[in-house]
């Protein structure tokens, strides 16, 4: 059905929110990548059954929901209104949360949140520490409704923004963007502002708004939560960036391990072309945008915005100079505004609220929410959305309940692949895009990742060099050679084989490498190492200088061995050996044999009792016992 | 910023020196002009600019920018009013010098290379010398110049440090004319091929060697003529006559023409 004008979609959205009004109560199952891998399909099968039968005496509906954040915890279940969360959830506990909690208006306290600090069972989701503190934006509508059903988006605000932007002028819409202080969600941090009105003045007819949802980073989900979970949020944001810079042509790059995100905006697409929200005369208003799906190729640097756009064109995806801007000239040689997934997803609630809402959140300079993916040695992992300025220990410690078995904190690296190591001293930094950068990390994409005292700092350097040296497409000289020559390096260090002037010799490069690379890729990617070797400068020089790993991770340069006098002879080490290197009877004596152990250290994670050390390979060889 | 590529007359600074231009012109070319050099590898004056082997990377700065440069490479660079570019700067040598450190450890026994490496002071690379030691840079001059002639038989292929240049499936190139446009524009003279009076070898395909009709002289393959007769709308046999009688008989028509040779005369053997 065609909604044709501004008063036909109010009307629209009134009998959608009247129709959700009508459901007593609400499942809301997450069916996230996250949740499904945990069986959360069979979970909603089994709500849907369980309540078909008497969805007229409870009134009750089941919906398949895009991802909650909390991965970790799930399958998720919310029961609405009363909030319920309930973790973990398998397909047996549902007939009783039917009967128990439905029904009988009880809560189970085996389903629900544990904070694992005072084990206290929290009931409401509002009230887990890992929601209570976040202000969700962008992600507004993930978790709240079926991603699939083109009415639950409408009655929940999709497209608000887009009627409004359309009663305004373009000058006004870029006004209201400006107003707001967004900036670019998917790494470097641009004005959106800036980039759509140097794109409105370029000259030409022809123009396209492009949106990155190629999402490379190794771990990262912000992008894929948002397409699979609300895709008419990146719909809307491209229809009003279409408005306001005069662009007719909108396409989705989605990256190719993303099926479910092609599938959810393929419909989204559908539906709001049938609603007459894509396509010709969008509500009336003269005005015509068309948006379609290309699949990635694949490569990381596909993400880069010059090869996103030869990607499109159908050519090899490598970068390209960018003395001329893409604004000017891009997909096509045509003006072009690329943005992230999560920065269309704004735009539709900063048009909504008002550019001064949105800037009234965050720090002088970044404004607004951010997402970011919270992993790594934390207890409460998954994806957030935060106020910028928020302290990197509030979100690690209120947020992600601190670190996990209470180890100590070393650092946490933001930013991605090509991010950096921001240590324990900066825990209060406030998080925005000026913060990081000074700190010589970066918001990146916006992916977190908690170290505990058991990371080494320079393989850690080396584990982002690896990533980069196998994505770096080769075309430019520093890139190609540098990382191939930086993580040859790197393996040495690791393996007690430096030679003098090899700290130096990478200080050289990386300034090589970051002064002369063709694309971003190149420039940064000595971020790691830098910044590792700004605050963990000892560690480099403990490896290459005295051979010895000081967090016990470097394999070549670490052994372990068992403390007589504390072990209690428990056994648990002897079962964590992935190598049988270790014998010893129960409440005896354990021992680990040197010549077959791998310095794994499973057996140092798993002694309750802290018997087991580890030491310098060279010192137990000057011992005479390797 | 907009494209300036209007072609307005500009002036800028290289090197201290004032340097008249067009706006959107290369920098690289129009330092050339001026007299300025600037090492380049993967550059040719046919070719559209690459920026694979950031050579001919030079600083630049505009007034108002507190001293601040920005580093591009001169080939790509377009050139607008009142920009001060700084091709020798100390950071612009240094980030040459790590380009060239890297190319050495590639190319250990590149001639063109050591001697490039020698002038900044590099005799050895400081990195870890490539165990198979190649002459290829990387530099897809190669693959650019078949691209431009509308063949497109070889190409670059694989990520990072295991890119190279290769036909399709590291076959024979099916689209291959065998020109040698490749093997001569290889800086490094990298691409091996054999060539005689009846037959030419490149890329492991073979070629049938066209004699022109006037000198007798093997100058073509079959095809090159074929090819080049597809796309310029000549019929094959112009192509069958090699360039130097062609020259001649061009020669011989303008001074016809001229009155200087008698009319019909047979030309010159
Ligand atoms: C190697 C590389 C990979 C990138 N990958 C992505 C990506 O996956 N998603 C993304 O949005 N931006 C990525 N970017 C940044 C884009 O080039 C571009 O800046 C961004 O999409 C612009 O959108 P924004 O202004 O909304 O952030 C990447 C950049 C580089 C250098
Ligand atoms: S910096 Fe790396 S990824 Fe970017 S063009 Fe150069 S080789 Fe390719
Ligand atoms: S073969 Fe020669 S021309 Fe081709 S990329 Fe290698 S060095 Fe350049
Ligand atoms: S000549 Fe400019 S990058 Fe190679």
């Amino acid at each position: 059905m065609r909604i044709e004008s501004p008063a036909a979609f109010a009307e629209f959205r009134k009998s959608a929110q009247a129709k959700l009004a009508q459901r007593r109560a609400e499942v809301l199952v997450c069916c996230g990548t996250g949740c499904l891998a945990n069986g959360a399909a069979a979970v909603a099968e089994a709500f849907a059954a369980t309540l078909d039968g008497s969805a007229t005496e409870v009134k009750t509906f089941t919906k398949r929901t895009g991802c909650h954040g909390f991965c970790e915890r799930g399958p998720l279940v919310v029961l609405r209104p009363a909030g319920i969360l309930y973790t973990k959830v398998k397909p047996r506990d549902v007939k009783e949360i039917v009967d128990k909690t439905l029904k009988g208006g009880t809560v189970i306290p085996r389903l629900l949140y544990k904070e694992p600090t005072s084990g206290q069972r929290i009931e409401h989701y509002q009230e887990v520490p890992f929601y209570k503190h976040q202000t969700r934006v962008a992600m507004r509508r993930i978790g709240h409704i079926d991603p699939t059903d083109f009415e639950d988006a409408i009655a929940h605000g999709a497209y608000g923004g887009l009627v409004k932007a359309l009663g305004m002028t373009p000058e006004e819409v870029l006004r209201e963007v400006e107003i707001s202080g967004l900036r670019g969600r998917g790494g470097a941090g641009f004005s959106t502002a800036r980039k759509w009105r140097s794109c409105r003045n370029a000259k030409g007819e022809r123009k396209f708004v492009l949106c990155n949802g190629d999402e490379g980073d190794p771990g990262a989900f912000k992008d894929r939560s948002i397409m699979e979970g609300d895709p008419h949020s990146v719909l809307e944001g491209m229809i009003i960036g279409g408005w306001a810079i005069g662009a007719h042509e909108g396409i989705i790059y989605v990256r190719d391990e993303y099926p479910l995100a092609v599938v959810n905006l393929t419909l989204a697409i559908q539906q709001a072309r049938d609603a007459g929200l894509v396509g010709q005369n969008i509500l009336g208003s003269g005005f015509a945008f068309d948006i379609r799906i290309s699949r990635g190729g694949g490569a990381f640097v596909c993400g880069e915005s010059s090869a996103l756009m030869r990607s499109l064109e159908g050519k090899v995806g490598e970068p390209r100079a960018k003395y001329v801007h893409a604004t000017d000239r891009g997909l096509y040689d045509l003006p072009t505004v690329l943005n992230n997934v999560e920065t269309w997803a704004d735009v539709g609630a900063i048009l909504e609220h008002g550019g001064a809402w949105f800037a009234a959140m965050g720090t002088t300079k970044s404004k607004g929410t951010k997402a970011f993916s919270l992993v790594g040695k934390v207890k409460n992992t998954g994806l957030i959305e935060l106020p910028m300025g928020m302290t990197l220990r509030q979100i690690i410690y209120d947020i992600g309940g601190g670190v996990l078995n209470d180890r100590p904190f070393k650092a946490v690296q933001t930013g991605g692949p090509s991010g950096g190591c921001v240590p324990e001293a900066l825990l209060d930094l406030p998080v925005d895009y000026e913060k990081l950068t000074e700190a010589g990390s970066m918001m990146g994409s916006g992916g977190m990742i908690v170290m505990d005292d058991r990371t080494c700092m320079v393989d850690v350097a080396r584990y982002f060099l690896k990533f980069l040296t196998e994505e770096s497409c080769g075309k430019c000289v520093p890139c190609r050679e540098g990382l191939h020559q930086m993580l040859a390096m790197f393996d040495d260090l690791v393996a007690g084989r430096g030679k003098p002037g090899d700290i130096e010799r990478i200080e050289r490069l990386s300034r090589g490498m970051q002064l002369g690379s063709l694309c971003e890729l190149g420039k940064s990617a000595p971020n790691p190492v830098i910044s590792t070797l700004r605050y963990f400068r000892d560690e480099y020089v403990a490896h290459l200088e005295r051979r010895e790993c000081p967090a016990g991770i470097c394999r070549d340069l670490t052994t372990y061995e068992i403390m007589p006098e504390t072990c209690d002879g428990c056994h648990a080490c002897f079962k964590a050996c992935p190598v049988e290197a270790i014998t010893g009877k129960v409440k005896e004596l354990h021992v680990i044999h040197q010549d077959k152990c791998i310095a794994c250290g499973a057996c140092y994670d798993a002694c309750p009792t802290q018997a087991i050390r580890f030491l310098p390979k060279h010192q137990l060889a000057a011992r005479g016992v390797a | 910023m907009s494209i300036e590529n209007s072609g307005k007359p500009v002036t800028l600074t290289i090197d201290g020196k004032p340097v008249q231009a067009h706006s959107g012109e290369f920098l690289l070319a129009v330092a050339q002009r001026a007299g300025i050099t600037i090492p380049t590898l993967c550059h040719h004056p046919a070719l559209e600019p690459y920026g694979g082997c950031r050579l001919c990377v030079v600083d630049v700065t505009e007034e108002g920018w507190d001293g601040w440069c920005k580093m591009v490479i001169a080939c790509q660079f377009p050139v607008k009013e009142g920009i001060i570019a700084f091709t020798a700067s100390e950071r612009v040598i240094e980030t040459r010098r790590v380009v060239l450190d890297l190319l050495l450890a590639r190319c250990p026994d590149t001639p063109l290379i050591q001697r490039l490496a020698r002038e900044y002071g590099i005799e050895k690379t400081s990195y870890v010398p490539n165990p198979n030691p190649t002459d290829c840079i990387l530099c897809a001059l190669c693959t650019r110049v078949c691209d431009h002639i509308g063949v497109s038989a070889i190409a670059t292929v694989n990520r990072g440090i295991g890119r190279e240049v290769a036909p399709p499936y590291h076959q024979p190139p099916p689209d291959c004319i065998g020109c040698l446009a490749c093997a001569e524009i290889c800086p490094t003279d990298y691409i091996p091929y054999t060539t005689s009076s009846t037959s030419r070898t490149i890329w492991g395909k073979s070629f049938e060697m066209l004699r022109c009709p006037t000198c007798g002289r093997a100058h073509i393959t079959v095809e090159q003529a074929r090819h080049f007769a597809g796309h310029g709308g000549v019929s094959e046999d112009y192509f069958t006559t090699c360039d130097a009688c062609k020259r001649k008989q061009m020669a011989g028509t303008f001074q016809r023409l001229q009155g200087v040779l008698p009319a019909a005369a047979p030309p010159a053997r």
